[in-house]
């Protein structure tokens, strides 16, 4: 029922994005009322039971949460597992993780650009309606997919939920001539992800701005990825007095008093804010915090597709762009690829022992749409006392209704022609997209806090 | 395009981690030709339409009919479960794709726990959730033509099962154990020369034995094969010093709910009782 002047707009089934979700929008008297990204789908309830389990099993059992980025979670468990223990992984065996995280990038950010991202710049609902008006740009897309996914293969086993991760390292690491396949198959990509750049930055984007504080791992010296500490970059626009652009960072430990979630009835997800604000994690996070860091490769074709100079700390705050950052952050991923593989000499161990302990550790790490954060707790015999998951999407949700909001209310505004309810709920899709939301994960963000009031 | 004369192709959404849809996707080298020898009329994960467009939005009820159905995830929600049975109603094949749409999946792990606490002490407004007390396969609700297993599936199995109803004939799919694959690939059984604890026997094959290969024991990811000894697998495992808890909880993951599994805590106490007394 809608009373005088009030519109809502509904769109049950949000298409091309990981999971399941809706939009919900109200407008009263040419005002947006309300904007709601309503997460429906199912819980599973992954923080529950694994309570009970050996601290040898999240990073199987937590990759199931998500089958986009399963290498996220597994090396975000693993570190949270070994920093209970006290185990630190490092040399050959760290730059093994971060090859099989970067194919995990390669080939989900592809995967986001090419099927689910690029169909909205040219009108087509679909990449297959796309390819047939372009079939070059997305084949060179699918090749790139393909590397991505061939690192994972080969590193992990198979592509989605890997089985050679385990606590401490591998089951069995590769010998230097096992990669070497691997390496010929990246550097005939290395062009195409050059070339997909330069593609995507001809898109045509609206004009839009995010004014959110934007959260991503720091590490001095790398384009964080799986270290680093939570850093966050404030917005200059006033919302945070006297400062302009300001960071700050704080300890991995101290990340639940800084994000802080609140269960919302339209959603499965728990919605999070940063320090009382909203906040978004991400590509245009990372590459505002870490884009300094960026090989120089992935740095001059930023600089070359209209982002700005990274080694100056260029920020892109136009959510539609976030195609080409992604893209970018394509390059740099074969690129460090790459680089591991070239410098690689097999480790003596394929693993370092992680012996349980009463003990309770955290991590936290890029997962390519995002932040995300696990902790856990356990017995001295390893049986889990407790486990939290803060997975990206449900730290953006906030930034992502505001974000509808303000793009709605901005072509409301707009004179001439008012807009139809099917350029509206369009617009809408293509903003939640923009922000390659991971509902599956987020969706089965369970909280342990029980509020029995 | 001559579309209309096509076969018609439908995924579908239950709970899930995408892994299994997001496989058609990784499909890099066969996509485009699919998409020209079939209709996909009804994916979300890959298209905001409905069939070639001209019935407008995709949305979660299809409008059908549609020649084959791929069913991703678990029943866990009332409305799902009315769902499934409107999707069966408007495919004329349904095949389950994965270990949450063939067996429950590892939310089925709920099954096995005081579910009215469960829930009380997990959410912070429970009230806000709907949610069944079980995770459960899509054949506890509608009738399947075939189930493909994994967690996830395998993109080679996919496409033989897609190929398959297409040409009208039943997909080449073996149901024996991983041991089989094992052998094929020339893996050395890591449980005979090792003594690594190792699922394989009584896996259900698919994956290609991906695991042993990697010096890894099989986790059983793809469920039970058609022809498995439980009390002599459980007693192996035991054997090469799995502990009983430990025994019990590499099953209870993927494929927990599967009714072949059923029987686990009797052998595990049974076993341990027998050690004792002969020990």
């Amino acid at each position: 029922m809608s009373h005088r002047g009030e519109r809502i707009l509904r769109l049950d089934a949000l298409a091309r994005v990981e999971g399941e979700g809706a939009l919900h929008l109200a407008i009263g008297d040419g005002e947006v009322t309300d904007t709601r990204l309503r997460i429906y789908e199912p819980p599973r309830f992954f923080e529950a039971f694994l309570i009970g389990r050996g601290h040898t099993e999240p990073p199987d059992i937590t990759s199931r949460i998500c089958g986009i980025c399963p290498v996220a979670y597994q090396m975000t468990a693993c570190q949270a597992i070994e920093a209970a223990c006290g185990v630190t992984v490092d040399g050959q065996l760290a730059e093994l993780r971060r090859l099989l995280y970067y194919g995990e990038w390669i080939e989900s950010q592809s995967l986001h650009i090419h099927l689910l991202h690029a169909p909205d710049f040219h009108g087509h609902p679909s990449a297959v309606e796309l390819a047939r008006e372009q079939r070059g740009p997305v084949e060179r897309g699918l090749r790139i997919k393909q590397a991505g996914n061939a690192v994972m293969e080969l590193l992990g086993g198979r592509a989605i939920h890997p089985v050679n991760v385990r606590l401490g390292g591998f089951y069995r690491v590769p010998t230097r001539s096992e990669l070497a396949p691997l390496a010929e198959q990246l550097r005939r990509v290395r062009d195409d992800a050059l070339e997909t750049v330069r593609w995507v930055a001809g898109f045509d984007f609206p004009d839009a701005e995010i004014d959110c504080e934007l959260l991503a791992m720091q590490e001095s010296g790398r384009y964080a990825i799986d270290s680093g500490a939570p850093t966050v970059l404030s917005p200059a626009d006033g919302t945070t007095p006297n400062q302009a652009n300001s960071q700050r960072r704080f300890p991995v430990g101290e990340f639940e008093q800084h994000v802080v979630e609140e269960h919302v009835p339209h959603s499965t997800a728990l919605r999070s804010s940063l320090d009382g604000r909203r906040h978004l994690t991400g590509s245009l996070a990372r590459y505002a915090i870490s884009g300094r860091w960026l090989h120089l490769t992935a740095a001059e074709a930023a600089r070359a597709a209209g982002l700005g100079d990274p080694a100056t700390g260029a920020v892109c705050r136009n959510p539609f762009r976030s195609i080409v950052v992604r893209a970018v952050e394509v390059v740099h991923a074969v690129e460090e690829a790459l680089h591991i593989i070239g410098a690689y000499e097999p480790p003596p161990r394929p693993h370092v022992d992680v012996a349980p302990r009463a003990a309770e550790g955290c991590a936290a790490t890029e997962a390519p749409r995002g932040l995300l954060y696990h902790r856990y707790a356990m017995d001295a015999d390893g049986t889990l006392t407790f486990a939290r998951i803060v997975p990206p999407t449900a730290q953006n949700q906030a930034a992502i209704e505001e974000d509808l909001r303000r793009l709605v209310q901005a072509r409301l505004d707009r004179p001439g022609d008012p807009p139809t309810d099917e350029e509206l709920t369009g617009l809408c899709e293509r903003a939640v997209r923009n922000h390659d939301p991971c509902i599956s994960c987020s969706a089965h963000f369970l909280d342990l806090t029980v509020d029995r009031a | 395009m001559t579309d209309d004369t096509l076969p018609t192709l439908a995924v579908w959404k239950f709970a899930s981690c995408d892994g299994c849809q997001l496989t058609l996707l990784d499909c890099e080298d066969e996509l485009l030709g699919l998409a020209d020898r079939v209709r996909i009329s009804h994916f979300l994960e890959m298209s905001g339409a409905e069939g070639t467009g001209d019935d407008g939005p995709a949305g979660l009820e299809g409008v059908g009919p549609y020649d084959l159905s791929l069913v991703e995830g678990s029943v866990t929600t009332a409305e799902d479960a009315r769902r499934i049975r409107r999707i069966r109603q408007i495919s004329r094949r349904l095949v389950t794709i994965g270990a949450c749409a063939t067996a429950g999946g590892v939310q089925a792990l709920r099954n096995f726990a005081d579910v009215t606490e469960f829930r009380a002490a997990v959410y912070a407004h429970p009230e806000y959730i709907a949610t069944l007390a079980t995770s459960t396969p899509i054949s506890a609700h509608v009738p399947v033509d075939f189930e493909l297993r994994g967690c996830p599936i395998d993109r080679r199995q996919l496409l033989e099962v897609i190929t398959a109803y297409l040409a009208e004939r039943k997909p080449n799919i073996p149901a024996h154990s991983v041991c089989y694959e094992c052998k094929r690939r020339g893996t050395t059984c890591i449980t005979v020369a090792h003594g690594t604890p190792c699922l394989g026997p009584v896996t259900h094959a698919g994956c290609g034995a991906i695991c042993p290969a990697y010096d890894r024991g099989c986790y059983g990811c793809f469920g039970p094969s058609n022809t498995l000894n439980m009390p002599a697998m459980v007693r192996q495992l035991q054997h090469d010093g799995m502990s009983e808890r430990d025994v019990v909880r590499v099953f209870r993951t993927f494929n927990a709910a599967s009714p072949e599994y059923a029987e686990l805590p009797g052998l595990v106490n049974q076993d341990t009782s027998t050690d004792r007394e002969t020990g």
